[in-house]
């Protein structure tokens, strides 16, 4: 059989393909989940920092860092399927972007709430105008303003059309924004810089944190695969293939 | 002026509004001197066909060819050579008459002065309203005001959609008039209405869309 | 093509020359927002002189957000936005004619008008002269990067929630870096070059891209 990867690119063959890997990505989650979290609890020190150590509410560094990174990787995800989308004109394309907009708001959801949850013990309050999170706020504002634009349009491809294109906005715009939020007064731009190298973290809670954030990334394969699933079947509804798949799902 | 010789061609065009297929499939070639009526009933759409045809609409699959080449890449090589009347007139209410056809001239690329324009207003018959914000006039001259274009431009194709609606009988007659004639110069009509038109020379098709796209000549 | 620039130009002045009430109502808003901090903060002197800069931009923000909401609406309406994607004009060409008529009539009076706000949040001299120049700078960036998220949201329910949910974060560094202008200017002026470079740098990439993006946004939403 000839294979060819624009095959997939189908929504009917993407179908059925997706709902095999849904529960292989569930399961890998689960697992490097629990694994990751052991590790987080239990084989990690009990403190972080030097002179002024931070004790156990550290460990929510796991689930905040990941997230956060996770926030970011989605949405360029995001904005390459909307690109990818625009230029080729391909139907899957816009509707993996749909699919995976609502799992990145969640991680950034996720990354503001643990990280104000990080920043009462660690700041004394719940929020600081920290650079860090309040571009996290902004990313979460951008992934609200995509799916409210999705969502505001009831034609399914101006939606989809609309939306890849401010998607493709805003990324060009994050890095700007990103920066104008860290460096807000450009004559002392080189004091504020601040940069965390991976080598000084203890190893073993840079494997909790990574183990952490494989299990989110399986995790937001599954969720978008099975949004996906079900934007193929809400907009290929009456279709023969449709039909039948659901024929054959009843018998089931 | 007679027009350069020119084709639209269309092929396996594919249309889906909402979740309903309007066409799939649909094939159609038009040349110069030719006429094409789209009919069908409410909602079969037609205006929808005639907004692709034009560019104004992304087809999810099918080409559009303007003399062999895709309409996409041409652009505004393509864009030059269409006028396009819709349900809206296109046309500013706080404008008069005059200044609403300088503008389109203008934005159209039709090196028109004011005395065309004028003359184009009184032959459609619009003497002595030409220069009142258009916000005064009725609907059926409202409607003249974007017909008075079709006097202006040089545009080969023309796209109409339901041009005769609103318009009295004598409106009627000079809109035929100018259909004709823009099919003798060698250019090419598109159009969706309810009235026959008739033709001295040149070729006209139909085109129903209730039934499965296909294209009869007479 | 210029002259394509100018007719368009020529055409939505004209327009609203004819409606006048919209571009007072623009800036209206802007002043009445302006007027309402000293009575939601209390008019002590020291507080509304620090706070000056960072509320004349917000209400800015705001105002020009509000307007944009105008920018394609009636033309939208009227079918002469979809005459002009079939011209054999470039589309961003048009639309640069478009967002530029709307500064001038939005976006101007609103820079020329900021003085008399500054005065009521006591800046003075250097700083109001530093605030209208950064606002000259700064407002036309807003109506660029707007104009994309005016044309996305055309003809929908609830467009203008919806545009400002999508432009107002695409605003933050015109806001950051034009506040800052005003309150380093305070401190000393040679501070405020760099941020008057950043302004003037967001406004060339602004006219480089924002009318292309609005063409085809534009493109999505007319069909």
């Amino acid at each position: 059989m000839k294979f060819h990867w624009l095959h997939f690119s189908s929504p009917a063959t993407f179908y059925g393909l997706a709902g095999r890997m849904i529960p292989w990505f569930f399961a890998l989650a689960l697992v490097t989940g629990v694994v990751a979290l052991y590790w987080g609890f239990f084989q990690t020190p009990d403190q972080l920092g030097g002179s002024n150590p931070q004790k156990e509410y550290y460990r929510i560094i796991f689930v905040h860092v990941g997230s956060a990174w996770m926030s970011m990787w989605l949405y360029l995800v995001l904005a390459a399927w909307s690109a990818f989308g625009l230029v080729f004109n391909t139907r899957l394309s816009y509707m993996m972007a749909v699919s995976v907009a609502p799992t990145g708001a969640l991680f950034t959801a996720l990354a503001l709430f643990t990280g104000s949850f990080w920043g009462k013990p660690s700041w004394g309050t719940w929020w600081d105008w920290d650079p860090r999170l309040t571009s996290e706020l902004i990313l979460f504002f951008l992934y609200i303003g995509y799916i409210a634009l999705h969502s505001a349009i009831d034609d399914a491809r101006r939606a989809d059309r609309a939306s890849a294109l401010i998607a493709i906005v805003g990324l060009v715009c994050v890095p700007i924004i990103f920066w104008s939020i860290n460096c807000p007064d450009p004559n002392q731009c080189a004091a504020l810089h601040q940069r965390s190298s991976m080598g000084s973290i203890d190893g073993n809670i840079l494997f909790a944190m990574l183990a952490l954030t494989f299990s989110f990334w399986m995790y937001a394969f599954a969720t978008s695969f099975m949004r996906v699933r079900s934007i193929i079947l809400e907009r290929e509804a009456g279709t023969t293939w449709v039909n039948e798949q659901l024929e054959l799902e009843a018998k089931r | 002026m007679r027009h350069a010789d020119a084709c639209l061609q269309v092929t396996g065009l594919e249309v889906q509004r909402g979740d309903r297929w309007l066409f799939t499939d649909l094939d159609l070639a038009i040349e110069s001197g030719e006429l094409l009526h789209v009919r069908g009933p409410n909602g079969c759409g037609k205006t929808t066909l005639l907004r692709a045809l034009c560019g104004l609409l992304l087809p999810q699959a099918g080409e559009i060819l303007w003399n062999g080449e895709s309409i996409r890449r041409l652009g505004e090589e393509f864009t030059r050579d269409v006028i396009y009347l819709g349900h809206l007139n296109g046309i500013k209410h706080e404008l008069t008459g005059i200044e609403n056809l300088r503008v389109s001239a203008t934005l159209d690329g039709d090196r028109v002065d004011d005395d065309a324009i004028w003359d184009a207003l009184e032959q459609i018959g619009l003497a002595g309203f030409e220069d009142l914000p258009t916000m005064v006039l009725s609907q059926g001259q409202k409607k003249r005001v974007a017909l008075a274009r079709l006097l202006l431009t040089g545009a080969k194709l023309w796209v109409l959609d339901e041009p005769f609606v609103a318009l009295d009988v004598k409106a009627v007659a000079r809109l035929e008039s100018l259909i004709v004639g823009q099919v003798e110069r060698g250019g090419i009509v598109i159009l969706t209405t309810h009235q026959e038109v008739a033709l001295t020379s040149g070729t006209i098709r139909t085109l129903d869309l209730g039934q499965a796209g296909q294209v009869r000549g007479r | 093509m210029f002259s394509t620039f100018l007719c368009i130009l020529r055409r939505d002045i004209t327009l609203a020359m004819r409606r006048r009430t919209d571009i007072l109502t623009t800036l209206f808003f802007f002043v009445i927002v302006a007027s309402l901090f000293p009575l939601g903060v209390g008019s002590e002197k020291e507080v509304l002189r620090f706070l000056g800069p960072g509320v004349v931009w917000v209400a800015a923000l705001l105002a020009s957000m509000l307007a944009l909401e105008r920018l394609f609406a009636s033309d939208f309406a009227d079918g002469t936005l979809e005459q002009m994607l079939l011209t054999p004009q470039p589309l961003s060409v048009l639309v640069l004619g478009k967002i530029c008529a709307h500064w001038l009539l939005t976006g101007l009076p609103l820079v020329l008008i900021a003085p008399l706000i500054g005065l009521q949040y006591g800046l003075e001299g250097t700083q109001l002269l530093v605030m209208v120049m950064a606002l000259l700078v700064g407002t036309p960036v807003l109506s660029l990067v707007g104009s994309i998220g005016a044309a996305l949201t055309l003809g929908l329910r609830g467009g203008g929630i919806l545009l400002s949910l999508l432009v107002l974060p695409l605003y933050i560094p015109v806001l950051v870096y034009g506040s800052g202008a005003v309150t380093v200017s305070a401190i000393d002026l040679a501070d405020v070059q760099p941020f008057m470079a950043l302004l003037g740098a967001f406004l060339i990439l602004a006219l480089a891209f924002s009318p292309l993006a609005t063409a085809a946004a534009l493109r999505i939403s007319v069909e």
